[in-house]
Order: C-alpha cells, then sequence, then structure tokens
C-alpha cells in the first residue's frame, strides 16, 4: 500500500518550483512520486489496459448491435467473444415497461417523465416551501391517474399488468411519501416523555431494523390474507407497497431522530416560553431545524431504498428487476443475460449516482 | 388598529379546566395503546379465524415432523429425512457462514479500498473511488443475479480453469485445496486458542507493569511461545497429521478438496464486494477524522511509521470508524437473506419452503424474525463492547 497523502489539509506536494513540461510534472507528482508508488502505477496500468481491452474487445469489437426481429442466431454465433446488445433494442419495452399494454406505453413513459422532473424540482433548494407538498400530491395524483386510467377517455388498466420501470419508482417514491411522515412521527414518539408512545417506537423501529427486508416482503405477501377478514384481499402490489412503507418508515425515524437530538435545548425551551403547542413546537420550531440536519442522510436513506425495491422480485412482483429478469427467459435470448443486467444496472446506475451527487453537493454546503 | 382593544379571552382547550400535562400525557397514551391493541386484536382473530377455516393447528410441533426438503449444500450433516427442526438448524449454520466470512473478507477488502482513496497515487485513489461509486450505486440483488450468471456460464468441470496449481473455478463452484479437520487436529487449534488467551492475560499485565516504571517490555517471546512453540509441540507429540487433500477431476466431478458451491460462492462475492463499498467509505472518513496535528505531533516525535500508526492513528480513527461498522455488519447478515434469489438455502430459503410445505406461516415467518433478531443483537452487543473499550476516556 501507498503512503496515505491526503490527511485533511495536507499541503500538496506541488510547493517546489513550477518548472518542466507540465503533463510530467503531473504524471511525476500523481503517479512516479517514489519507487513503490511507481511500481504500483505500472502495475495498475497495465492491468487497467488488459481489463479496458478485453472489455472493447467484448463490447465493442466483437458486439452485435442490431439483429432481425426475433432473431438471435448473429447473437448465438459471437457467444463469448461478443457482447449481444441486440437484444436491448428486441426487449428493451417489456423491460421498461411490463405486461403494459402495448399501444398504451406512452403513459407510463410519461409517469417515469413526471417522476423525474418531481425528483427534480424537489431538489431546488429555492423549492423548498409548502408550496412543494402540494406538488407532490397534484403530481402522484396524476401518475395514477396515468397508469390507472379510466377517466378522461384513457383506457383502464389494471394493476397486475403494470411492470418495469414505473413500477420500480411508485414503489420507491410512495414508499417515501408515505414513509417519511411516518418516520416523522416515530422519530418523535422516540423522544416522547410519555412512556408507552416511547415504548411502541421503539419496539416498531426495533423489530423492523432487526430483520430483513425480504421476511417482511414475505410477510406481506403469505401472511396478510391470513391477517385480514375472510374475502377481503388487497392487491399483491399495494402489499409490498405496504411492507416497503413500514420497511421506510423505520430507517427514516433513525435518521430523524439523529437530527432532533441535533436541536439545541435552548430552542425546544424557547418554543415552551413562546407557549406554542406541542405540535406546533415541533412543526415550526424543531422540525424545520432537525431535517436541515440531516438532509445527506435521508438522500442516503432514499437511494438505499431506491435499491432495495428490487427486493420484490423475491415475491414475483414486476419491477424493473424481474422485468429484465423475466425478458430473458425467452429461449432464444436467454444466454444473453449478462447485457440485460448490465443495461438495467445503468438505470438503476442513473438514478443514484444523480442522487449522491446531489448528497454530496449538500454536504459541502452546509460545510461552507 | 388599536392596541387597546379589548383581547380574546384564552381559546378553552378540550381540557380546559384540568389542563394539566399529565392527564393529557394519560389521554394521548390511552388512545395510542388502545389503538394499537384495537388493531392486533383485530388482526389476532381474523388471523385465528383463517387459520382454521384452513385446518391449519397454529404451534410448533411441525418442527417435530419429518422435512423431506432436500438442501444440497450444507454445513452440518442433513438428508431429507430430518426433521423440520433440524433443517432450520442446518439453515442457520449456512446463514452464519456466508456472513461471518463475509464480514471477515468485506473488512479486509474495504479497509484495503478505503486506504487506496486515500493513496498518493493518483490513478490508485481514482481507481478506489470509482469502485466505490459503481458498486454502491446498483441494487445488491442485481449485482447478486449478475455474479450467479457468471458463475453458471463458467466452463465444466472438464475445462475447469487452474488460475493456481489445485485450484479450480468451473461451474462446479470453487474446489480449493483443503486440509481435513478430525478430531487430533481440534486438539491442536485448542492448544493454539488457549495460547491465545493466556497471552492476552500476560499482554495486559506487561502493559500494566510498564505503567507503572515505564520500562517497555517484549510481548514478542510469549506471542512464539503460546502460539507456535505450544501447538507446534502438542502437534509432534499427538503426532497428529496435516496432510493437504488435492482436489482431483474424477469422472464429470471433483473429489476431495474443499467445495464452494456457485450459490455460495456468488453469494459471497456479492456481498462482499458490496459491503466492502461502504466499509471503505467508512475506513476513509475515519482516518480523515484524525486531525492533522496528531500526524505532525507524531512525526514530530520521531515516532516509527508502524508504531505511529498503531498507536496514535488508529485507536482515533476506530473511534469514528466502530459505530457505522457495526450497522455495515447487520446489513451483511440481514442482506444475505437474498440468498433465496438464487437458491443458496439459507435460513430465510428454508423457512420459505417450510412455509409453502406445511402453510405454517406465522411460526416460520417468526423464526427467521426470531434469528435475525438474535443475530443483531449479538453483533450489536460485541461491537457495543468493543466500542466501549476503545471509546475516548475523558477527565
Amino acid at each position: 500500500m501507498t503512503a496515505i497523502a491526503d490527511i485533511p489539509e495536507a499541503p500538496r506536494a506541488a510547493r517546489r518550483p513550477q518548472i518542466g513540461n507540465p503533463v510530467l510534472r503531473w504524471l511525476r507528482t500523481n503517479l512516479f512520486s517514489s519507487i513503490p508508488n511507481g511500481i504500483v502505477s505500472v502495475v495498475l496500468l497495465a492491468v487497467l489496459a488488459k481489463a479496458i481491452f478485453s472489455f472493447a474487445q467484448w463490447g465493442i469489437a466483437n458486439a452485435v448491435w442490431l439483429t432481425p426481429a426475433n432473431d438471435s442466431s448473429a447473437c448465438r454465433a459471437v457467444r463469448g467473444v461478443g457482447a449481444c446488445w441486440a437484444i436491448i433494442p428486441e426487449k428493451y419495452r417489456f423491460i421498461l415497461f411490463g405486461t403494459y399494454p402495448f399501444d398504451e406505453q406512452w403513459r407510463p413513459a410519461l409517469a417515469v417523465l413526471l417522476f423525474i422532473a418531481l425528483f427534480y424540482l424537489s431538489s431546488r433548494r429555492a423549492l423548498w416551501r409548502r408550496e412543494l407538498a402540494y406538488l407532490w400530491i397534484g403530481a402522484l395524483a396524476l401518475i395514477s391517474l396515468l397508469m390507472w386510467g379510466g377517466l378522461l377517455g384513457l383506457s383502464f388498466v389494471s394493476q397486475d399488468r403494470w411492470g418495469g420501470l414505473p413500477v420500480t419508482l411508485i414503489l420507491a417514491t410512495f414508499g417515501l411519501a408515505f414513509g417519511f411522515p411516518l418516520g416523522i412521527l416515530v422519530a418523535l414518539g422516540r423522544r416522547s416523555r410519555l412512556p408507552a408512545i416511547r415504548s411502541l417506537s421503539v419496539l416498531y423501529v426495533e423489530l423492523i431494523r432487526g430483520v430483513p427486508l425480504v421476511s417482511l416482503l414475505f410477510m406481506a405477501s403469505v401472511m396478510f390474507p391470513l391477517f385480514m377478514p375472510n374475502g377481503f384481499n388487497i392487491d399483491k402490489l399495494l402489499r409490498a407497497q405496504v411492507a416497503i412503507i413500514l420497511f421506510a418508515g423505520a430507517y427514516l425515524a433513525e435518521v430523524i431522530r439523529g437530527g432532533l437530538q441535533a436541536v439545541p435545548r435552548g430552542q425546544y425551551e424557547a418554543a415552551d416560553a413562546l407557549g406554542l403547542s406541542y405540535w406546533r413546537k415541533n412543526r415550526l420550531i424543531v422540525l424545520p431545524q432537525a431535517i436541515r440536519h440531516v438532509i445527506p442522510p435521508l438522500v442516503n436513506t432514499f437511494i438505499a431504498f431506491f435499491k432495495d425495491t428490487s427486493l420484490v422480485l423475491i415475491i414475483g412482483i414486476f419491477d424493473l428487476l424481474t422485468t429484465a429478469k423475466t425478458a430473458i427467459i425467452d429461449p432464444a435470448w436467454q444466454q444473453f443475460s449478462v447485457e440485460v443486467y448490465i443495461f438495467i444496472a445503468g438505470i438503476y446506475f442513473v438514478f443514484c449516482f444523480a442522487m449522491s451527487r446531489y448528497s454530496r453537493s449538500l454536504e459541502a454546503a452546509s460545510e461552507r | 388598529m388599536t392596541s387597546d382593544a379589548p383581547r380574546p379571552p384564552p381559546r378553552r382547550r378540550f381540557f380546559g379546566a384540568f389542563g394539566q400535562r399529565e392527564l393529557k400525557g394519560l389521554f394521548w397514551q390511552a388512545l395510542v395503546v388502545g389503538i394499537a391493541v384495537a388493531v392486533i386484536v383485530f388482526l389476532w382473530s381474523n388471523t385465528v379465524t383463517n387459520l382454521s377455516a384452513r385446518r391449519i393447528t397454529t404451534g410448533f410441533a411441525f418442527l417435530g415432523r419429518e422435512a423431506g426438503m432436500p438442501i444440497a449444500d450444507s454445513l452440518l450433516a442433513y438428508n431429507p429425512r430430518d426433521s423440520y427442526l433440524w433443517a432450520f438448524v442446518v439453515g442457520i449454520a449456512n446463514t452464519l457462514r456466508v456472513a461471518v466470512i463475509g464480514i471477515v473478507l468485506a473488512t479486509i477488502l474495504g479497509t484495503v479500498i478505503g486506504i487506496s482513496r486515500l493513496s498518493a497515487n493518483w490513478l490508485l485513489s481514482r481507481l478506489a473511488a470509482v469502485y466505490v461509486e459503481t458498486l454502491r450505486d446498483i441494487p445488491l440483488l442485481l449485482q447478486l443475479l449478475f455474479w450467479y450468471v457468471l458463475m453458471q456460464a463458467l466452463p465444466a468441470a472438464r475445462a475447469a480453469w487452474r488460475p493456481i496449481e489445485g485450484v479450480f473455478l468451473s461451474n462446479r463452484g470453487l474446489i480449493l485445496p483443503a486440509i481435513p479437520i478430525g478430531t487430533p487436529q481440534l486438539w491442536v487449534l485448542g492448544t493454539a486458542v488457549l495460547g491465545l488467551v493466556v497471552f492476552y492475560v500476560i499482554r495486559r499485565r506487561l502493559i500494566a507493569q510498564q505503567m507503572r516504571d515505564g520500562q517497555p517490555r517484549p510481548a514478542w517471546p510469549f506471542v512464539l511461545g503460546l502460539l507456535v512453540v505450544l501447538p507446534a509441540a502438542v502437534s509432534v507429540l499427538l503426532g497428529v497429521p496435516w496432510t493437504i487433500e488435492w482436489p482431483e477431476l474424477r469422472g464429470f466431478n471433483f473429489v476431495g478438496g474443499l467445495t464452494l458451491a456457485p450459490e455460495y460462492f456468488a453469494l459471497l462475492i456479492a456481498l462482499v464486494t458490496y459491503t466492502s463499498a461502504f466499509i471503505a467509505e467508512i475506513v476513509r472518513s475515519g482516518i480523515q477524522s484524525v486531525p492533522r496535528g496528531q500526524w505532525d505531533a507524531a512525526n514530530a516525535l520521531g515516532l516509527r511509521r508502524s508504531f505511529m500508526l498503531r498507536q496514535i492513528i488508529l485507536p482515533q480513527a476506530l473511534r469514528v470508524i466502530v459505530p457505522p461498522m457495526t450497522s455495515q455488519y447487520l446489513n451483511l447478515t440481514k442482506n444475505s437473506s437474498l440468498a433465496v434469489a438464487i437458491g443458496y438455502q439459507d435460513v430465510v430459503s428454508i423457512a420459505n419452503t417450510t412455509l409453502n410445505q406445511t402453510g405454517q406461516a406465522i411460526e416460520a415467518i417468526a423464526l427467521i424474525m426470531a434469528v435475525f433478531l438474535t443475530i443483531s443483537l449479538g453483533i450489536s452487543f460485541f461491537m457495543n463492547w468493543y466500542n466501549s473499550r476503545i471509546a475516548l476516556v475523558e477527565r
């Protein structure tokens, strides 16, 4: 292992006089500052070059990009030496939208765009006002209308035909939209002076955080029908959604509790001195400060949830991962699952990377 | 607007005259507890009705029945005629097998990558950053399926890859040379463990003595004596054989050696690489949290680099590292339940099969929860103990 350089505020080795070719100088300070460093650089360069070369050979040079519809013979010819990207244009409609009626697929596509617009607007600091909550309610209602239809001349599409990216986004977004208020209530409950409420909140948070999400999803899919009166049943997607909301609520509660602990005591006392009631005190004084403190960890929790929605694969709900896995059941294309997985990994990556960059920028802004 | 207009009387609250905090508190608690109890009673009575309608008897009596499910890859001896209880125990052992080894490997890999991110070498730190960003931003389940597909795409046993002599990588999994461990070998290992405990006690006394008179006392003779010479002597005295068993290809499969089945191997790789990305970030922020002045001061004292890292930097970094590390260990253990997606039979997968075979949904899920809550509590206790040991002792 090479020397540790980035100790906080470490003066960079750039104090010496700036002479010579800048490229050589950069190489010298960053790659060849010492003999062991030089060896590490050379070895890494060699490994990297080999990896890039073989990936380029497989993924670009020998790859098949397009084939006639439903014909995988060209792909099978290059199997093992080249990638079959042709499976993406062949299957992308199914991967992205599942079994949603083909002619109506502009609706889920529009819903996805609405989601992205909603996320973008929510990330703008200037828009963090009460109106944002109305915007969320409006957008989610509009998305529900688009997906279900049955009004304004849109044909009705039942939930079991939904699939792909919209389902992933629905599970994640509704999970947050309902999990967040739940988390706030539970976090307040955990810090309440009332013992019964406090212990109920602790019980809820610790139970949910102690078990894997998979077991909660099993519970939602298997035990829920047992819990309900005979003949009463709700859709599988909704049951998974409830499990995800309960799961999100527990994790968000812990993050928010951290923020509540960071609010100075004087703020509570001042609010009490003004004679504010419990709810007004929390709504006007405590929560705005507490949440501001924990926005970066909140965004990280959002990222974790977005990824965790993929677990619904295990109970057979058609989210993005499940549609991808189903798309490659087709015998003609069975052998090209790696390409499909890379494709959807790209989609997940774009969403999560954007959020993680955003969280990083917020952290930087709060440190300034 | 005049200010001397009579102000409206204060609004009378619901509890007006009593207005006591206690009374109000009691009311809210009674309300919340009442709702919780009502919901539980409602769900419970529905469940009881539904179960009796489906003729499922509740209770754990089914655990004694014959399981009849095959378990392909297990640490403990098992056959389908064993009871459900034993199947569960086998499942727990499988969960622990992947969790414990995963935690050890993820910690090592994560630490290496975390330190690489701080390297003076631009290429190394960039590569480490790319590794962390990529793995963190792709769902674990997707990565798991990806690794599993790659495993299945490996050549058949006959054409297995042999990266090193005696190591085979094929669609049968990873096959390694092994040393068979029997009772005599366990005696030797037991001696080594005993030696470790004795060494730990001696080391504490050495440190206490050094605290008193300032004289450093070397610990290495004890390490050598207790951990090397003593077990070696036991091994020679008992004549314990330490033969290495090399795997061999016979027909279509391997004989001998240690086999990591493709399911286990894929799960292990996925968990280790995914968790190591998070651990790398924790290690990096831990090291960065040690103030620059501490490095300068250690350098000014002329301490050796290894001593400086071990005695000055690491103890301070660990304080920042340990609490988030605990939750990563818990996450890895809980994430091992994704095994069900690729057919590695951990406790969740076995509970799921049990549930489908017997219909004992509540019991099966209660068992899963009990197992994971126990493991979580165990890890938390251990890490809290460790954390309190390394925590800052202030005057």
